[in-house]
């Protein structure tokens, strides 16, 4: 059990556990909450990993940005003066035995698969690399990235404006 | 100037018109201003098509530019082996003039429009057609293979369609755009045909590759006779679109549409397209193909002509002179005057459209009157349409000093070399009857038109000079009739640029046996450029039939014209006594052969009794059968009846009450509810991986 | 317990996912139906990064994450202001209410 081994499963534990408490807990806010340890959890797992730059992006945009967003979107369509932030549950024992039977399939599915296994180069630092494909190689799909995050900033506003009565 | 920058000014040119022509269509009906984006875009072609005639003529004389790609590539089908289908085009001599001369007639229609359309209910709209025809036409021009050329065909010929009926309220409008789009088709199977025989036996549609072939003595069906049969094939589309006989009865019809458009599509260009593709394909043309040419060109100029001589109708006279000097292009090509035949495409497209944008003029200030017998003394009201008229008709009537002179000239002395080399003398004999006919009927309007007493005065009062954008181009296309354009010496075209070095008779590729013997070449294979094609006996009789041509031609002009003064302008005699005189003549020609009764006595009402025939067939015999069989099926069904309601019956009605107790139960599954569905997917996806048993 | 590797990775990924679509199918607010959907996303992101370092597939794969991540953003972005506009149609954002579909 090496140094790396336990950083490993400390993330491990981390992502699992925290997850866990988002699709069980009743309160959308500790959900929330929650959901920020998942996604830190992760950004560990990147670093492990060797992607440096996707753990900083997975920070700032997942962790700033969505997890705001998804708060927001808590606050807005709950009545906070009722205290009603509870969420029902349906389907409760359908969904644990069909999750557990596709967990069960997908994780013997990872684990005895023959992979491929030819590690590809990862360069020490990959903000200079993914850069450089970027505007190289995968010039295209980054613009067209761009158009749709601006198609989809114009979208969102249009659907929640208020209809002007 | 570079090859590829050749090219791409070229390809400029061709899609300019087209991107006019959607962006009119289109945004045409919220901004009413913008027919003058369409005249800037052609206006603009125009000066494109000029650097390109310039540069191409003067650097670059002798040598071809060819860009293609492939197109498609179809992969070893079963017989034929691997398919390549190009696109290109090819810029000659030839192309750079056409694209020159296209472009200045659109442009000057797209100008002469402004005024005489203003108020048309789709004014828009008519100039985005006039767009879409100049590109089509622009393509026909430049394309260097069969399959895009008759592609563009079929687009100049919609446009011809869409611009015919662009007064579609009318019935003759709408019916006349039908009968123009319809008999072209005839004309366009033969040429589809030909084109597809010669694409099974070369697997390619490029014109280059398909001479090079022939040339090799790689023939269809190794057949002369296929040959010859393609060439008359290939040769029908011209009779259609050039509106030769006996196809040639839709372009008097297609009068019906506005006059701007009669000028530019059914006296310059679109029809001058029929003779484009005949000097395209004139190398695989043999002996026999060029004699049947011939032939029905010399028929169809005498029949036009001869029609031309009685008609009342401003534009009808206009339509059938159009029709008769087509008919003298085809001709010239059939006897080998490619040149000539050629040279008169352009001559004719300058000075027809100027007759025909005088006579718009000339309606226009008349309120839409186009009976020659209501006018009469219209020179004093519109003086400078008069000179301009006149001016192309001394040009079509082959004056000196003007550019008709010059190629009919060449025409006749073609001919007549032609006779004496071959013995088929009633060609030139026609020849110049048409000639003194053209004289005669083209002054006969002058002097109905223009001169004398007005008959109509209340409209004679009202007629006015037609506005400086009417006018101008009118002035324009006169200037253009004038000899000087063409050559310094205003009695024989050789020594022009025009004819000594511009455009050249190229080599004919098909077999010796099958070429006419004065078509020789005198210098054998080799590059098809530049060479002298003809041996030098047709070269010395080519000689010696010009001058016997020029002054035959200029005594019967003189004379045409002299009668028509005789009749019509001094009424020395008269000329109803004359007409009453030879009445059924008189009336033969008045009514056009008859033709059109003819084709509505034999081909219409042919179809319409085969039809009749079908139908007593389908009621006697194929009723009677299907009576009997009905019988004989009712007789069946009753005893199957039986079986059906209790056997079959009971086995349905129980698969129903199956399918309905099944319904009843899977209903309760489609809840509406999203996340039921996902339980479903996620189950789903579970059988699927046990299925496929990846571990 | 073994040395980690690739499997360790994929594991943790599958129990994200699985995770994911539990919560994506028993929760009833709208809201949190889209926290499963992130969840899942973050699955198939630590999978591509994973086959990254492990499998051949080089710097593209962190690549393909980026954009996973783009596109998760401009999903999130979308989804809520499709929620709001529910919330304001049917005055909840409990999924399991809204069955239109049914009729």
């Amino acid at each position: 059990m090496t140094f790396y081994d336990i950083i490993f499963y400390l993330f491990a534990i981390i992502t699992v556990a925290s997850a866990f408490i988002v699709v069980t807990t009743r309160n959308i806010i500790y959900s929330g909450f929650s959901l920020l340890f998942t996604f830190f959890g992760v950004a560990g797992i990147y670093v492990l990993l060797g992607a440096d730059f996707l753990a900083i992006v997975q920070i700032m945009v997942y962790v700033g940005g969505i997890l705001i967003l998804l708060l927001f979107g808590v606050m807005l369509t709950n009545k906070i003066t009722n205290v009603d932030i509870r969420t029902g549950t349906v389907h409760l024992l359908p969904a644990a035995i069909g999750v557990g039977i596709l967990f069960g399939a997908l994780t013997s599915v990872m684990v005895y698969t023959e992979w491929k296994s030819e590690p590809g180069e990862i360069p020490l630092t990959t903000t200079f690399s993914i850069g450089k494909e970027l505007l190289t190689n995968y010039v295209l799909i980054f613009e067209l990235l761009g158009i749709l995050l601006l198609i989809a900033l114009i979208g969102a506003a249009s659907i929640a404006r208020r209809e002007k009565e | 100037m570079t090859e590829s920058l050749f090219t791409i000014l070229s390809i400029i040119i061709l899609f300019l018109p087209l991107l006019g022509f959607a962006v009119v269509l289109l945004l045409g009906k919220r901004l009413p201003k913008l027919y003058l984006f369409e005249i800037a875009v052609i206006s603009i072609t125009f000066l494109l098509s000029v650097i390109v005639m310039y540069f191409k003529l003067a650097y670059s004389i002798d040598r071809d530019i060819i860009a293609s790609f492939n197109w498609i590539t179809i992969g070893a089908a079963p017989l034929s082996g691997v398919l390549n289908i190009e696109l290109g085009i090819k810029i000659d001599n030839v192309t750079v003039i056409m694209l020159f001369v296209v472009n200045l007639i659109s442009m000057l229609v797209h100008i002469f429009s402004i005024e005489y359309m203003r108020g048309d209910i789709r004014y828009n709209r008519y100039f985005a057609y006039l767009g879409l025809f100049t590109f089509s036409m622009l393509g026909i021009v430049v394309t260097h293979n069969l399959l895009m050329m008759y592609i563009y065909w079929e687009l100049v010929g919609l446009s011809s369609y869409l611009l015919i009926g662009h007064w579609f309220e009318k019935k003759s409008a709408a019916d006349a755009a039908k009968k123009a789009f319809i008999v072209n088709r005839i004309g366009d199977i033969g040429m589809f045909i030909g084109i597809l025989i010669l694409f099974t036996q070369y697997k390619t549609f490029t014109f280059d590759k398909i001479f090079y072939q022939i040339s090799q003595g790689n023939i269809p069906f190794n057949s002369e006779a296929w040959l010859t049969a393609t060439g008359i094939l290939i040769f029908m589309g011209a009779v259609g679109k050039s509106a030769q006989f006996p196809l040639h009865v839709w372009l008097p019809d297609a009068m019906e549409g506005p006059t701007p458009v009669s000028a530019l599509i059914h006296a310059a260009t679109m029809v001058a397209a029929g003779v484009f593709l005949v000097t395209r394909v004139f190398v695989m043309l043999t002996a026999d193909a060029m004699l049947v040419i011939a032939v029905v060109g010399a028929f169809t100029s005498l029949v036009a002509a001869t029609i031309a001589l009685t008609q009342n109708d401003i534009k009808k006279v206009l339509a059938y002179s159009t029709v008769s000097q087509l008919g003298y292009m085809i001709m010239s090509l059939g006897v080998g005057a490619y040149v000539f035949a050629f040279f008169h495409l352009v001559t004719h497209a300058f000075f027809k459209a100027c007759l025909f944008l005088g006579s718009g003029s000339v309606i226009h200030a008349m309120h839409h009157e186009q009976d020659i017998r209501n006018m009469g003394g219209l020179r004093k009201k519109l003086p400078l349409t008069y000179a301009t008229f006149l001016m192309s008709t001394i040009a079509i009537s082959g004056i000196p000093l003007t550019s008709g002179f010059l190629s009919k000239d060449g025409i006749l002395a073609g001919t007549l070399a032609f006779g004496k080399l071959t013995g088929h003398w009633l060609i030139p004999i026609i020849g110049f009857t048409v000639a003194a006919m053209t004289a005669f009927y083209m002054f006969r309007l002058v002097i109905l038109t223009f001169h004398g007493k007005p008959r109509d005065h209340h409209k004679y009062d009202h007629a006015h000079e037609s506005s400086w954008v009417m006018v101008a181009p009118l002035v324009v296309l006169a200037a253009l009739s004038i000899f000087i354009w063409y050559t310094p010496n205003p009695l024989s075209p050789d020594a022009g640029w025009f004819m000594s070095s511009w455009v050249k008779t190229p080599v004919t590729v098909v077999p010796e046996n099958t070429r006419f013997e004065f078509m020789q070449s005198a210098v054998q294979g080799g590059e098809s450029h530049g060479e002298i094609v003809h041996s030098p006996l047709y070269t010395e009789t080519m000689h010696w039939a010009h001058y016997p041509a020029m002054i035959m031609s200029i005594v019967l002009a003189g004379f045409g014209i002299l009668l028509a003064f005789t009749l019509y302008q001094w009424k020395k005699i008269n000329a109803d006594k004359i007409a009453d005189r030879i009445k059924p003549l008189y009336n033969f020609s008045l009514n056009k052969w008859y033709l059109d009764e003819a084709y509505d006595a034999t081909a219409i009402s042919g179809t319409i009794s085969l039809a009749k025939i079908l139908s007593w067939f389908d009621n006697k015999i194929v009723d009677g059968a299907v009576n009997g069989s009905a019988w004989l099926g009712r007789f069946v069904s009753k005893i199957s009846g039986l079986f059906d309601t209790y056997v079959i019956d009971g086995f349905v009605n129980f698969t129903a009450f199956f399918s309905g107790f099944i319904g009843f139960a899977l209903r309760k599954i489609h809840t509406g509810k999203v996340q039921t569905y996902l339980v479903f997917v996620v189950f789903a996806v579970i059988i699927l991986l046990l299925f496929f048993k990846p571990f | 317990m073994l040395q980690v590797g690739l499997a360790h990775f994929l594991v943790v990924s599958a129990i994200l996912f699985s995770l994911g679509i539990y919560g994506i199918i028993t929760r009833k607010n709208a809201v949190m139906v889209l926290m499963g959907l992130e969840l899942i996303l973050n699955a198939a992101n630590i999978n591509f990064v994973a086959f990254s370092k492990y499998g051949n597939l080089g710097i593209n794969g962190q690549i393909v994450a980026l954009f996973v991540i783009i596109l998760a953003a401009a999903e999130a972005a979308i989804a809520l202001a499709i929620v709001l506009n529910v919330y304001k149609t049917f005055a909840n954002v409990n999924v399991d209410e809204i069955n239109n579909l049914k009729d």
